[in-house]
């Protein structure tokens, strides 16, 4: 073995030690934090553990799908709750999700162009909302949606008495029905329905309070958003543009057909995010409603942390908090599923070509 | 005829969009200047004119209040310690992790990598009872260790820093190498300085998220000797200073807690904007 050979192979062992050092204090703390955590909520959501002492003590008892039973069809508050938690938040991502993404990649549009003067200017006015603590703008929220509030002159400028927004528990779309005279809905859909839920009250829509959390959503995500597509944006080639526009191609053509299709992978990452982020609303429904009115701010998340931390129920908050992992995961698959098959046959049959420079790293950026 | 045809139809379609980008600035940015109006509004004065931008009459009133009658001024305290050592926890963590994962050989990194990959997946509302469990084991509950701690790694800082530290050429450390520096010498004192505008990226994000944070606070502590400025102005949204909407006073609390976030956002405003295009560019 030569001096350098052996100099090189004594550093390659060393590499191994200052490895596992480096990446000791990180993998320690997301251990310690994450997955020990999981791992006992896990027990907990199996268990009769009542918050005091260790949940591996003594008198804490196993006691199989019990939680999940409760919150699921035990006919009582419990699984009441839950079925409306879960119809509020379903409301809140099918209202969201595509809002916020359409909103971010106009932004993104409007904003990209290099000859756009103040384009500075406006992406920071965009982008400013996303910058400030939830806490902070779900105040902002209530002053600006309370009942004399700033929302409501607006709207009375054009004729339209505001709702009383946050104490307002009637869905939007029973609104609607009850402008036409429809206050009560057919007999099969209100004596039917879904974990304690009617049919009936699962279309209500999502309520007046919901709503104005729903424009905060919105409001404080599309920034965000639109930094994302942005960055795809700039990330295109010009070819085919000019290549479409010498064709013949008008703008909303060559926006539909060129462009969209290349930010598709930026589009899967924004939509993905989105959905995460909308199933986990926490912190408005915290500040802003603590569930009301008459629950229809609930969300799993809340409902979770209510279970646990005020009724002391732990096993079904931490049930209720893996049934809301579960729905991620399955939302996140059935995404990437959709979207994905449906924007590949689309393209092949629009233009061939694209499908290569789809496959630019846009993805990147997620980081 | 034909080019001028298409200069005015340029020219309508130019003043559309700056007229389009005109209104949905207002809507993005009219909110924050009534919350800045607001706050030195009076009580009567911000329930009848809540559009109004100008405080008549002009009232420090709220402001006063909230740091001579309220523990404001505490959480603010409490929220800039947890942010400094979450902070330095996480330069100095993800840097380290990020260094070991881009550079060094070793068994075990690609399943390390695996394995924060699937942490990143967890979605952080799963966490708040489990979080709560173990603070409680641990006997950190209600403690700065327990708010801070928790904090100090984010495992999408170790990828920026892996990304980062996977862009410098290797030669550099070989020099060093050669010059007999030990892994650790080498990297706080080679590779570490050279990642400044990474590190400024962790800074700022790790800044911007534990003084945001909240839902960890709210199951971490319970002593309201340990409120930080989210919780905190959270209770006060729920009314509990006195009686009446006292919306001036809930917006100064909301409007000072965005202040620093704001100021450090308007420094590295370059980079916070081209950070994601910067990231395929470069």
């Amino acid at each position: 073995m030569t001096d350098v050979a052996r100099r090189r192979g004594t550093i390659r062992q060393g590499e191994a030690a200052s490895g596992w050092l480096f990446t000791a204090p990180v993998l320690a703390l997301l251990a310690l934090f994450l997955v020990i955590p999981i791992l006992m909520a896990l027990w907990v959501s199996f268990s009769d553990w009542g918050g005091r002492g260790s949940p591996f003590a003594a008198g804490v008892h196993f006691v199989g799908l019990k939680n999940y039973e409760t919150i699921t069809r035990g006919g009582g508050l419990a699984e009441q709750n839950f079925g409306q938690s879960l119809r509020n938040n379903l409301w809140y991502v099918i209202l969201v999700v595509p809002i916020q993404t359409t909103i971010a990649l106009v932004l993104a549009s409007l904003v990209n162009s290099q000859r756009l003067k103040g384009r500075g200017f406006f992406r920071t006015a965009f982008y400013f909302p996303s910058v400030t603590s939830s806490v902070a703008i779900t105040v902002l929220w209530l002053f600006l949606f309370n009942t004399t509030g700033a929302v409501n002159k607006v709207l009375s400028w054009v004729g339209i008495h505001g709702p009383n927004w946050f104490n307002e528990p009637q869905g939007v779309l029973h609104a609607i029905l009850g402008a036409f005279g429809a206050t009560n809905g057919p007999g099969a859909l209100v004596n039917h329905g879904f974990l304690g839920v009617s049919w009936w009250d699962w279309l209500a829509g999502p309520s007046w309070a919901m709503s104005a959390l729903i424009l905060l959503a919105v409001f404080t995500t599309s920034g965000t958003f639109m930094l994302l597509f942005l960055a795809a944006l700039q990330n295109l080639s010009g070819d085919l543009q000019e290549a479409a526009m010498v064709d013949g191609a008008n703008a909303w053509e060559r926006f539909t057909r060129i462009t969209l299709p290349q930010l598709r992978p930026t589009l899967f990452t924004v939509v993905t995010l989105g959905l995460i982020g909308c199933w986990q609303v926490f912190d408005q429904v915290y500040v802003a409603t603590d569930g009301g009115p008459d629950g229809t701010t609930l969300t799993p998340a809340f409902l979770s942390y209510q279970a646990s931390f005020i009724n002391q129920d732990w096993g079904q908050g931490a049930a209720i908090a893996f049934i809301l992992f579960v729905i991620i995961v399955v939302f996140t698959l059935i995404q990437r599923w959709v979207l994905r098959e449906r924007a590949v046959s689309k393209r092949r049959r629009l233009n061939p070509v694209p499908a290569k420079v789809a496959g630019l790293p846009v993805g990147e950026v997620e980081r | 005829m034909r080019p001028r045809r298409w200069t005015t139809g340029r020219m309508a379609a130019q003043s559309t969009l700056y007229a389009v980008l005109v209104v949905l600035a207002l809507v993005y940015i009219f909110p924050f200047l009534i919350q800045i109006a607001t706050t030195f509004k009076t009580d009567p004065d911000a329930a009848a004119n809540p559009l109004s931008l100008v405080p008549n009459p002009f009232s420090l009133a709220a402001i006063n209040k909230l740091f001579t009658n309220s523990d404001f001024p505490l959480w603010f305290l409490n929220s800039a310690i947890v942010t400094v050592f979450v902070t330095i926890g996480r330069v100095l963590f993800d840097s380290l992790a990020g260094y070991a994962l881009a550079r060094l050989h070793f068994r075990g990194r690609n399943i390390i990598f695996a394995g924060l990959v699937a942490v990143m997946a967890v979605p952080n509302v799963v966490l708040l009872i489990p979080k709560f469990l173990v603070l409680n084991q641990l006997s950190i509950y209600d403690s700065y260790v327990g708010l801070i701690v928790p904090l100090m790694t984010d495992a999408a800082g170790v990828f920026i820093m892996k990304g980062f530290f996977e862009s410098i050429p290797v030669a550099v450390e070989e020099a060093a190498r050669i010059d007999g520096a030990g892994t650790f010498r080498l990297f706080w004192s080679v590779v570490l300085p050279m990642a400044q505008p990474a590190l400024v990226t962790i800074v700022i994000l790790s800044f911007q998220g534990s003084w945001n944070e909240f839902s960890h606070f709210v199951v971490a502590a319970q002593n309201p000797a340990l409120t930080t400025l989210t919780k905190g102005v959270a209770t006060l949204a729920s009314g509990s200073l006195g009686s009446g909407t006292q919306y001036p006073l809930k917006l100064a609390a909301a409007m000072i807690m965005t202040i620093p976030v704001a100021v450090m956002f308007f420094i590295f405003q370059k980079r916070i904007m081209n950070q994601s295009e910067g990231a395929v560019k470069e």
